[in-house]
Order: structure tokens, then sequence, then C-alpha cells
């Protein structure tokens, strides 16, 4: 079992808990995620690792809660409960080392597995210009963590309730129309923003890395579930990645595999839902 | 650098860490602490058993069955630590580091096999391992009572001719599909599966398509519609002593399917491989041992199983493990 140590509300619907599992907190990398599982009838979840504390043995995590089990975990899942399953570290950690000048992008959720990488790039020398978006004011969060390890932090909003309107490819394509020198971008948030991100920075040349978060099952190579292609080739996300070179990765593919289980999922959530309603848990 | 020590104690002053808990790495664990010995399995789903939990389906051997004798080692004093995925929670190297005079590992053979034709990425295809892993391991057959679902359709197709294609045909006729076909490159003789298995498959209702290999998945909406087949025929005698089969030019046909499970083999799990150096490995990445004893190329490791011989059987597992366990205390007294 391993014991939730902190949690706290970040937005709606957005959670960030910190769970204690010290052989993972001992070794876990940026770029590196998780496994759980919250109890004997749980699915597997992967999750991207956002901090490893060694002296605690609390490994962060953020979870926006858009199915039934985040959901679950959301409203059942407190400090000082416990998890059943917690395994890790899982997948390849971020190439970290000194480039230059490099953009950190972060959409949505997609904040959460950036700020590691932002913070390991700084901490080796990197100038880092930080874009962080959401679709409104209350669903960004970590804009002050990111603010701490970037050179320059830009802040956008669909909506242009919170930063500036727009959309976090604009002022991407701005630098780089600036003719301004970056070494390399990170981009990692939903498949479409990826997508619209590596379109922005491949007339430029600039290597750009996504994060891709497929279905998984067991998240250590076992089941192929997780499969992507990338420069035509299937590549398993959860061992090969889950971060690739944007500008080879199929993501038409990826959208349509992640949809794959939707109507299962709906009826997942109704059922909860109606459970819910009458009190009965799970 | 913190590994979990071993929690009973050791009446012999040795401890010992198995990685894997199939039957190879619970045959050593039994075996291990029946001579005395501390023993802790790392296994890094988050239950022990293997291929017996997450690969045989339910109607062939009863998951309480495996439970049953996994309690019992557990009775015996053997520790079990589960979610520890060993090359990355921590190394071989940190384990013998650590508490361990000497490890096993009976990690399996647990990579999927696809077979690399076009479409092979549309929803609906299935390696046999996700297709087992999601009913077994995960019960998708109770969600949703269970969270993780599948999805089985009208007609399921299943590519292979072992053991681990008919588990996977019969089970996707238990979970609702209205036919359950197998196609096979060769033809009925050389099916590696147990007579018996497929004589069960017959008697269920299984239809056999032989002679017949997958050349393209054929999808709509990014969903699997249909498979493009090609006529085989057995033509001269290939490295394994069987006769190769070879396509028939021009007698490509299409066969509908909602479902495809690949099951066409594994190859070994290579997160130990991968993170192990100098441990000796043979071309196809399985860890070279000594097939007496099971010794690797590094003092004090040993190994046996799936992961040594490639996907092969419970029993010649289990006799790797013990015949492991013997040259392990041999060396350790
Ligand atoms: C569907 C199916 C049907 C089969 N039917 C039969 C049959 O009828 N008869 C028969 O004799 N054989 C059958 N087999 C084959 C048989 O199951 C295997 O030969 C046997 O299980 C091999 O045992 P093992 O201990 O070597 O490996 P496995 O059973 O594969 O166990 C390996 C274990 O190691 C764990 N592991 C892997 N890597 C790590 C790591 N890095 N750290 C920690 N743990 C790790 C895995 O999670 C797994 O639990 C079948 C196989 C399948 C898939
Ligand atoms: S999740 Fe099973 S292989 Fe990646």
């Amino acid at each position: 079992m391993y014991k939730i140590l902190k949690k706290r509300t970040l937005g709606p619907s957005i959670r960030e808990y910190v769970v204690e599992a010290p052989d993972v907190a001992q070794v876990g990398k940026a770029g590196e995620f998780i496994v759980l599982r919250l109890h004997e009838r749980g699915e597997r979840i992967p999750l991207t690792i956002v901090e490893c504390d060694p002296e605690t043995g609390g490994v962060t995590l953020v979870v926006q809660e858009v199915g039934k089990s985040t959901r679950e975990m959301g409203d059942h899942f407190h400090e000082g409960d416990s998890i059943l399953d917690f395994a890790g570290p899982l997948g390849t950690a971020s190439e970290i080392e000194n480039y230059g000048t490099v953009i950190c992008i972060g959409g949505g959720l997609g904040i959460a597995p950036l700020y590691p990488i932002a913070r390991d790039l700084k901490k080796v020398g990197n100038e880092v210009i930080g874009i962080i978006g959401a679709r409104n004011k209350e669903l960004m969060f970590y804009e002050d963590r990111m603010d701490a390890v970037c050179d320059e932090l830009i802040v956008m909003s669909d909506d242009g309730s919170h930063g500036t309107k727009g959309f976090v490819s604009d002022p991407l394509k701005e630098i780089l129309e600036s003719g301004r020198a970056i070494a390399r971008v990170w981009a990692i948030g939903p498949a479409i923003m990826m997508k619209v991100c590596v379109e922005v920075t491949r007339p430029f040349e600039v290597p750009t890395t996504v994060s891709l978060n497929s279905i998984m099952i067991d998240g250590t190579g076992m089941c192929g579930g997780c499969r992507v292609e990338v420069d035509g080739v299937a590549k398993f996300a959860c061992v090969d990645g889950p971060e690739f070179d944007g500008h080879q990765v199929d993501f038409d593919l990826l959208m349509s595999r992640q949809g794959y289980y939707h109507e299962e999922e709906t009826c997942s959530m109704d059922k909860y839902v109606a459970k819910h309603a009458e009190g009965v848990e799970r | 650098m913190h590994v979990p020590p071993s929690m009973h104690e050791s009446d012999t002053g040795k401890r010992i860490a198995v990685i894997g808990a199939g039957p190879a790495g619970l045959t050593v664990a039994g075996e291990m602490r029946r001579r005395g010995h501390a023993v802790t399995i790392f296994e890094l789903l988050h239950v022990a058993g293997g291929v017996l939990m997450y690969g045989i389906p339910e109607f062939r051997l009863p998951k309480a069955i495996v439970q049953r004798e996994i309690g019992a080692l557990c009775e015996m004093g053997v520790n079990i630590e589960v979610n520890m995925v060993i090359g990355r929670t921590h190394t071989v190297q940190e384990l013998l580091d650590g508490d361990y005079d000497a490890v096993f590992i009976g990690t399996g053979a647990g990579l999927p096999r696809f077979l690399g034709v076009p479409g092979e990425s549309l929803n609906g295809v299935f390696s046999a391992n996700e297709f087992l892993t999601r009913i077994n391991l995960m019960k998708a057959y109770l969600f949703p009572e269970y969270d993780t679902p599948i999805k089985v359709g009208e007609r399921v197709v299943t590519v292979g001719g072992g053991n681990v294609a008919m588990d996977s045909s019969r089970t996707a006729l238990r979970l609702g599909a209205r036919e359950s076909v197998i196609v096979y490159r060769r033809s009925e003789a050389e099916l590696p599966a147990r007579g018996e298995e497929v004589h069960h498959a017959k008697e269920e209702g299984i239809q056999f398509q032989l002679l017949t290999n997958p050349i393209e998945f054929i999808g709509e909406n990014g969903n699997l519609k249909a498979i493009r087949c090609i006529k085989m025929e057995l033509g001269e005698l290939d490295d394994s002593g069987r006769r190769r089969p070879v396509p028939i030019e021009g007698t490509e046909f299409e066969i509908e399917a909602t479902t495809v499970v690949i099951a066409v083999g594994n190859g070994p799990h290579p997160l130990i491989p991968q993170t192990t150096p100098h441990l000796d490995l043979n071309r196809w990445g399985s860890i070279v041992a000594d097939p007496e004893t099971g010794l690797t190329s590094i003092r004090s490791v040993y190994a046996g199983g799936d992961i040594v011989t490639g996907a092969a059987t419970v029993i010649e597992a289990m006799g790797a493990g013990k015949r492991a366990a013997q040259a392990m205390h041999a060396f350790l007294t």
C-alpha cells in the first residue's frame, strides 16, 4: 500500500498528490512515469512523475479527473489514505543536456510533466523560455513553479481570461520567426496541441520532443497496447518513449487509438455517477 | 541505495533474490526456502504468478489454484514484493550489492511479436498478451465492475497456431464473439499447439483457416474491418525441420473481422538484459545460462524459464527452477 502524504486542488478537477513510494522517489527522473492501481477492481493508470523527494520518499503526481478512475481518485482518495499498487519509474527519461536556448511548452495538464523537464534543463545551464497555456484562468496551474525555473515565461489562455489570449503555438511561432536561435523545443499537452506545435517548428527544423500518452496496461513493454508510429515504425510508448521526436510522430493514429474505448469510458463514468448519486461507493 | 531486505530469518545466513514470479521463479523460491535460505521475489506486476495469472485463461487454469500455491510459498516464509520493476526500481547489481548473496532471473518471454504488416496499429488489432492480460489479469470480462475494458465484436480472428492462439480464440468465444477463426500459415499437421488444445478448440466451434497468412489489415475510421490474406503452400524444409510456408501468387482474399489477436510468439522480456551489463545474451536476446545449473555470465546470478529458452512450457520452466535452486544451494553452502 502506498500512502497519500499530501493532496491539494490545483483547479477544477485538477489535483496534486504526493504519494509515499520511497523506492521510486530514490530514482525517478523527469520524463518518466509510474503506473498505479487504486483498488482491487482498478485499472492500471499511467501518470507522469512531476517530482521525487528522496528524503521523504514522496512522488508528486498531477491528476486531471477525466474518466471514472481519476474521478474516483479525486472523490475517495484523500490525505492519509492508501493506494493499492504503485510501480515505477517506467519509460525513458528526458534527454537533459545543455542545448543553449530551449522552449518548453505545456498545454493544459501537459504543464505537469513539462515542469520537471524545464526545471532540469535550467539546472544544467539552458536558457529556458516557458510557454504555458490553458483553456481559461481556472484551469491554469504551476505558473509559480514554471516562473521559478524559466528565464522568460509566456502565459496563454484560449479565452483571454488569463495572460494573453491565444494558443501556445502563437508565441512559439513568433519567437521562431523573430530569428532567435532556438536549439530545441519540448511540447507536451493534448495530442492536437502537440501536432500543431510540431508543424510550427518543422519549417524551422528545430528538434521538437513530444510526450505521448497512449492507452497503457502494464506500462513495461509486455502488451503493445501503447504502440504508436514514429517514422512509420511501431514503437511502444511505455518503454521506447513516452518522449519521441515530434516531427516523426503519427498524431492522427495516436488520437484514433486514444479514442478507442470512448464508449466503455462513458459507460463506466455513467455507472459511477449514478451509484454516487445514490450515495453508494463504487 | 536502499533495497528491500528479506523479511524472514535465514537459517543458513544466505539471502536469495528471485526476479519474476512466474513458474520458474516460484519454483526457485520454494526450493531455496525449503533449504533454509531467506528468499524475496521481486515481481513487476501487481500480482505474482507470471503467465499463469496474466496469460492462461481461467477456464484452463483457475486463478484460485495459482493463488493457493503462492499462498503456500508465503506461509513457508517466502517474501513477495510486487510492483518491483527490476532494471528500473532497482537493478540486478543493486540487489547483489545490497542484501542478497545470489540472484535468480526468471522474467519470462513477455515481449509480444507483431507481424509487421500494414494496418497493424488499427484499433481492434491486439497482441495476444494485451488481449489475454486485459481479460485474465485485469478481469475485463467483468467490466464495468472492474475498470479495464475490452472490445471483442462479432468476428474475432486469431493469427497463429500455438497454445496461446488456442487460448485467445476460445477466450473470444466466451466473451461473446459470434465467430472465432484461427488463421495459420502452415497446415494442421504443423500446428504447434498441443493436440488436446486443438481438439478442445474444434469442439467449441473455432474455425481453422489453414495455409493462410495475413498481408494487410484494413480499417475504416481507424478501426479494423477486414484482413487481407494470401494462401500459402508448403515448400522446402526450414531450420526448424518443418516445411516452409510460401505464398501462392494471385490468391489474395479478404476476411471480415472486428478484432484480430496476434499470437505469433513472444520474445524475451528485454528489461533485465538491457539494464544488466556483462550479462551474456544469445542472438535472440535471451539470457545465456548453463543448462545444468542456470549460471549466467555473472557470478552468483542464475537464470531459467522462458527468459533463457524462449517461450516454452510451465514444466520446463519449473524444471529449470529446480536445477538452478540445486546449483545455487551448492554454490552458497
Ligand atoms: C496464453 C498462454 C498459454 C500457455 N499455455 C501453456 C500450456 O498449456 N502449457 C504449458 O506448459 N505452457 C503454456 N504456456 C507457456 C508457459 O506459460 C510459460 O512457458 C511459463 O509461464 C514460463 O515461465 P517463466 O517463469 O519462465 O516466465 P513467466 O511465467 O513469463 O513469468 C515471468 C514473470 O516475471 C515478471 N517480470 C518480467 N520482467 C521483470 C522485471 N524486470 N522485474 C520483475 N519482474 C519481472 C513478469 O511480470 C512475470 O510475472 C502458455 C503461455 C501463454 C502466454
Ligand atoms: S503498456 Fe503494455 S507494452 Fe506499453
